[in-house]
């Protein structure tokens, strides 16, 4: 019973049939042969929608985000977009319930999962985090694994049986735009890669335990351009196969990979809230306020 | 970079333009100035000259000054007085030859080089002073036999420390397969847990690894064997007795230096492991353990290296017994500080020879150990390929002198 859905659903129907699902999933714009090997107490395949009602997260006394209410929906990239400081990371690590292991941390409102809130009283954190990966700033492969190991870590980690591990690996690293480059090292340590490899390692590494959501906190402002386009064309690849979630400064990366967008702002001592939402055509081209077109041309922050 | 030197010649003059035509552009560069490559900040011959002929002077000057035309100091003061002196001639000397700051510059390289050979003197003395005493005694019989039969009048190549050597081996192998889990645990507990706990349990931790060793000797004669020595013969005078012993102060030490070394492990790994659906246990295990395994190696070394070592917890524990005993829960055991404790306190030459025969093993073995440990230690920032756990692989990787190069 690892289907989020299964124990907070009081009678609601289930919107994923994890249980019965086909063995395998296969990939939408892969080449066919590419098929997801069968994972056992994994996440539900599909993307999932996701929807924030009324998030608010403070830190101690400190309130950093008000009233955040969104959808993300199945399958698209959604950016979000604001100045430093204004709460688009802390509104990401909401998504996934990585907020609450910051020490004084705090939240209100509701996270929905397909439906379901993810905030729930029966809702195990760990259960959610297997289903909304997140790859964060700086790549962080584990340095005492090998580049096989490290995107088979999330199994070990979570407890999914997989029977083809091989096949596993090789989809993963290909999903993620890698396998080429690394299919001859695939027993050297992970912190033996490029600074744009390990990043796509650590989303081959998010993308093995098939997540319905993967969350990616500024994932290429530690990269060269090479890399930043590279990983840009995966998040171009995933779209359709799992939701994702973007935090970016960069506005002209918004505005290449993202389908809806998200501009958050935060006044002086105040928290930061959603100025405008909307698809990313409508944010860039004819924003309703003002702040949004000044942003997006880059007139302020 | 305007060519200063009159040898150099200007591209027109090399290759007048037409004459190569069919020459690419890089091959018409002038030929190089004469180079020698210097590297400021290195002392040069020179340096060194001026610093011995500064050395004598200084010395010749104080010996003018105490020896000729005062009555003169001790030798102690001699020596201070003529360093000082040295120093100054130096900067002079140096001042004229280069100008203030590289005179400033050097002088101070001096002092400070001078500073760690005065440090490294006890160091020197301490170590070639057991070699020296203890390499005569020292057989290759020693490390076969024990001491049993062996009368105060034998030479001191008769006999041996065999039986010192295994108690040794015995007491702190099992001091560190009970301290070794305790120690590690404590430390991912204050490393990992979000306990309010921790500030207490780490003043212990503190207050116990400053805690003089007799103490824990002591505390294990007064809590186990005093009560329980008449009824088994486990808790009487062994060598199990004397690794609790040692325990007491070996978990503290390995619990501190496996906690710096956990603290090294980047937050962002954790982060990572939690992100990808694992509880912090598992993460614990499976990510930062794995990640710190080269440092748990040489905190757990360290630790051994600081108790083979001990004397005074074992003292009242292993009590110390003159032949081979196996067996560390019966009957007394020897140990090599015990056996150096006993033997140089003896009044005969012969005694005392082999008291630093056993010094000087000692020091060997601590060595051996700190070898290692470093070798493990270096071994942690190197990239490798993927580790297996195996012992004689890991060590030999460790020691071969030519790992990391290619």
């Amino acid at each position: 019973m690892t289907n989020l859905t299964s124990p907070a659903a009081h009678g609601a129907p289930s919107s994923d049939g994890a249980d019965s699902g086909p063995p395998t999933a296969q990939i939408p714009g892969v080449a066919s042969e590419l098929r997801i090997p069968e994972l056992i107490g994994g996440p539900p395949p599909g993307a999932a929608t996701l929807e924030a009602v009324d998030a608010c997260a403070w830190f101690g006394d400190h309130l950093v985000l008000e009233g955040v209410t969104m959808v993300m929906p199945a399958g698209k990239v959604t950016a979000l977009i604001g100045p430093s400081g204004c709460g688009k990371s802390t509104f990401l690590r909401l998504l996934n319930r990585m907020h609450e292991l910051i020490p004084g941390a705090a939240m209100d409102g509701e996270i929905r999962l397909d439906g379901v809130d993810i905030y729930g009283n029966n809702i195990r954190a760990q259960q959610v985090r297997t289903r909304i990966g997140m790859v964060f700033q700086k790549p962080n492969p584990f340095p005492a694994m090998s580049v096989r190991d490290n995107v088979l870590s999330g199994l070990k980690l979570a407890s999914i049986k997989c029977s083809d591990k091989d096949a596993l690996v090789e989809v993963s690293l290909m999903r993620a735009g890698l396998w080429r480059e690394v299919r001859e090292r695939l027993d050297q340590p992970g912190g033996a890669l490029s600074g744009g490899q390990q990043q796509r390692l650590c989303i081959a590494r998010s993308l093995a335990v098939a997540p319905n959501v993967l969350l990616m906190d500024e994932p290429c402002s530690a990269l060269d351009p090479t890399s930043t386009r590279r990983v840009e064309e995966t998040i171009a690849e995933l779209r359709e196969q799992v939701t994702v979630v973007i935090v970016t400064h960069n506005m002209q990366q918004a505005n290449r990979v993202s389908d809806f967008c998200a501009f958050f702002l935060a006044g002086e001592n105040a928290p930061g809230y959603v100025v405008e939402q909307g698809p990313t055509t409508k944010m860039f081209d004819s924003p309703d306020d003002p702040r949004t077109l000044d942003y997006v041309e880059g007139r302020f922050g | 970079m305007t060519p200063e030197t009159p040898s150099t010649v200007t591209p027109e003059v090399a290759a007048p333009v037409g004459r190569r035509p069919a020459q690419p552009p890089s091959d018409t560069r002038p030929p190089p100035r004469q180079r020698t490559p210097r590297s400021p900040r290195n002392l040069q011959q020179m340096d060194v000259v001026t610093a011995v002929a500064a050395a004598i002077s200084g010395v010749s000057l104080s010996w003018l000054i105490f020896g000729v035309l005062t009555n003169g100091v001790g030798w102690f003061g001699f020596l201070v007085v003529s360093f000082v002196l040295f120093l100054g001639i130096f900067y002079v000397a140096t001042y004229d030859r280069l100008g203030r700051l590289a005179a400033v510059d050097r002088t101070i390289t001096v002092a400070v080089t001078s500073g760690m050979v005065v440090v490294a003197i006890p160091l020197i003395l301490v170590v070639s002073y057991v070699v020296i005493r203890g390499l005569p005694a020292l057989r290759l019989g020693f490390f076969a036999h024990s001491q049993s039969g062996v009368t105060p009048t034998e030479p001191a190549t008769s006999g041996g420390g065999a039986h010192a050597i295994v108690g040794t081996i015995e007491q702190v192998g099992l001091a560190l397969l009970l301290s070794f889990p305790l120690g590690v645990s404590c430390a991912i507990f204050l490393n990992e847990s979000r306990s309010r706990l921790r500030r207490t349990v780490r003043i212990f931790v503190d207050a116990m690894s400053g805690m003089p060793s007799i103490v824990s000797g002591l505390f294990i004669y007064a809590t186990l064997i005093i009560p329980l020595a008449k009824d088994s013969d486990l808790f009487s005078f062994n060598g199990f007795m004397a690794s609790l012993a040692l325990s007491v102060t070996m978990m503290p030490t390995i619990c501190r230096s496996v906690e710096v070394v956990l603290r090294l492990v980047p937050d962002g790994l954790r982060e990572a492991g939690l992100a990808l659906g694992s509880s912090r246990a598992r993460v614990v295990w499976s990510v930062v353990l794995p990640t710190a395994a080269s440092g748990l190696a040489t905190g757990a070394i360290l630790g051994i290296a600081r108790e083979a070592g001990e004397t005074a917890p074992l003292l009242y524990t292993a009590f110390g017994y003159n032949a081979m005993n196996w067996n560390p829960f019966k009957g007394p055991q020897e140990s090599l500080p015990l056996f150096i404790y006993r033997f140089i306190r003896e009044p005969l030459e012969s005694s005392i020879q082999r008291g630093f025969a056993g010094a000087l093993v000692l020091m060997l073995l601590i060595l051996l150990l700190f070898g290692i440990a470093r070798a493990l230690g270096r071994d942690r920032t190197k990239a490798r390929r993927r580790r297996r756990f195996h012992p004689i692989h890991t060590l030999s990787v460790a020691l071969s002198p030519a790992r990391g190069r290619a």
